[in-house]
């Protein structure tokens, strides 16, 4: 019973490390508290369910969801931060233009689609599943543990890794130093922009898988729980998110379990507040590094 | 032949005039200082001429061709290269990789091998650090890897921001001892300095900066025997 409810949250929690590095990277690098971050969530959930509906096999519906979810977050980052970011607005001028905006998607959504929560096709969420000893691990959830191990290891590839992320990082700590190195901001903003897109997209689609239930404010009620991860693991923090999230997971699947399904949210944000009275840093946080 | 060729620049921050319509010229292979008291329009005249503050009003050419308006990584990528006031390395990077950043824009790695071997060989003291991160340096060394981070670009014309600034005396020397280096190498060098004494004897010719304006120019010996200069900047 135990040991099936810790493989249970931690598969949840990766889903929940899968969209909070998104939103993690997004404020990291350019700086921005995104709350629009959501919506690529619930966008990349329709994608796919569109595209299942029609026939398509997950195996091209997810990278298309997460591809799809990362264009619109190009677009809605550019239409509504640009400006922000040329006047150096602060980081309360971001959120209070994203809230606005993701509540307007939201609704704006909810009104053309309805408010229905979808389901998707049962030939793409199987019927089969694994089962070692007392553990039952189902289909959608290896899907999920592959597709979160592929994308988190390859954003923390490129981002420690390669040469684009060695610019990502120049960038993320001083713009005005990495434009002088030739290194093209802006591009990596929209660069950025489409990484963190794609990521919450994807996480939309294993959700969507995981809970079988998907309707507009699907992204809403995930971001609440993004901003829990990505403060207990530390602003910014690529690898601070990835603890946080399957810590957030298995808690959220043990209160469930062993207190009252009620108690789920209530014990992660009690979890928040404990933090950041604690560690204001993070769970992991080390003090931010001396600036010349 | 002039590297850079300046006329008439003019930078507003709102209301504020920083730069009044200034004029100067760096010849190739020249050390040129600009002097003047603190916000008499020095770090903006840089800033403006890596892109990184707009002008308002006149015209800047680099190797033949007008920059002015271009976005600062179009300008460095021409060659025009700018260690910044308060050295702004990449603290949470290691020396290797601010290293690695200055030669972004370069897609030779041989070349880029080459000129990482010249940098560390004129400062052993990164070569001992290259897997420290670079906010774990002295003032001076980050001052060294700031000047070796601009060298990886292949500067044609090398703006430095104050390089003295806030580092204890021998490492002034020291540093001073670089840049004489670069210049006998032939580096194209504009030079902004509070220490004028310092930059009076290692530059050819200087400009004297007053309210966003330039108030005396020519050989740097000339200058430095004006009796306003020697009053205001050398300590009477």
């Amino acid at each position: 019973m135990l040991a099936q409810q810790l493989v249970n949250g931690l598969l949840l929690g990766a889903t929940y490390a899968l969209f909070a590095l998104g939103f993690t990277l997004t404020f990291g690098v350019l700086r921005v508290i995104n709350l629009t971050y959501g919506f690529y969530f619930t966008a990349g959930a329709f994608i796919a369910w569109y595209l299942t509906r029609g026939g398509t096999g997950l195996a091209l519906a997810l990278p298309a969801a997460a591809i799809g979810s990362g264009i619109i977050a190009v677009i809605l980052d550019a239409l509504l931060l640009t400006r922000l970011r040329r006047a150096r607005a602060d980081e309360l001028a971001s959120l209070m233009v994203t809230l606005g905006a993701v509540l307007a998607l939201y609704a704006a959504m909810t009104a053309l689609l309805g408010p229905d929560i979808r389901r998707l096709p049962q030939s793409v969420l199987g019927s089969g599943a694994l089962v070692l000893g007392p553990v039952r691990v189902t289909q959608a959830q290896l899907l999920i543990l592959g597709a979160v191990t592929v994308l988190a290891g390859g954003l923390v590839w490129l981002v420690r890794f390669s040469r684009l992320g060695l610019g990502i990082r120049a960038v993320a700590e001083n713009p005005d130093a990495a434009g002088l190195m030739g290194i093209d901001a802006a591009r990596i903003a929209v660069l950025v922009s489409f990484l963190s897109g794609a990521l919450a997209g994807a996480g939309g689609v294993l959700i969507g898988l995981a809970f079988n239930a998907i309707q507009p404010y699907m992204g809403e009620q995930m971001m609440l729980r993004g901003f829990v991860v990505v403060i207990l693991g530390g602003l910014g923090d690529i690898f601070g998110a990835m603890l946080a999230g399957l810590l957030l997971g298995v808690v959220e699947v043990l209160t469930a379990a062993y207190l009252a399904s009620g108690f789920k949210e209530a014990v992660a944000f009690a979890l928040l507040v404990l933090v950041l009275w604690t560690r204001p840093a993070g769970l992991f946080g080390r003090p931010p590094p001396r600036r010349a | 032949m002039n590297a850079l060729e300046v006329a008439g620049l003019a930078v507003s921050y709102g209301p504020t005039e920083a730069l009044r319509g200034i004029d100067l010229a760096v010849a190739e292979g020249e050390t040129v200082c600009l002097l003047g008291a603190n916000g008499a329009g020095k770090t903006t005249t840089l800033r403006a001429l890596s892109g990184q503050v707009r002008a308002r009003a006149g015209r800047i050419r680099f190797a033949g061709a007008e920059i002015g308006g271009m976005r600062p990584h179009r300008i460095a990528a021409r060659g025009l290269v700018q260690v910044p006031e308060g050295r702004q390395v990449f603290a949470a990077l290691t020396v290797a990789e601010n290293l690695a950043l200055g030669a972004w824009t370069l897609r030779d790695a041989a070349e880029a091998d080459r000129r990482r071997r010249q940098v560390l060989a004129r400062f052993p003291r990164l070569a001992e650090r290259l897997r420290q991160p670079a906010g774990s340096l002295s003032g001076g060394e980050q001052q060294m890897l700031a000047i070796g981070r601009a060298l990886m670009a292949g500067p044609k014309l090398l703006l430095l921001d104050e390089p003295s600034m806030g580092l204890a005396p021998l490492m002034v020397e020291e540093i001073f001892a670089v840049i004489a280096e670069l210049r006998q190498e032939g580096v194209t060098l504009l030079l902004v300095e509070q220490n004028a004494s310092a930059a009076l004897e290692i530059a050819d010719r200087a400009y004297v900066l007053e309210n966003g304006r330039i108030t005396l120019a020519g050989p740097a010996w000339q200058v430095a025997r004006d009796p306003s200069v020697a009053a205001a900047y050398l300590g009477g």
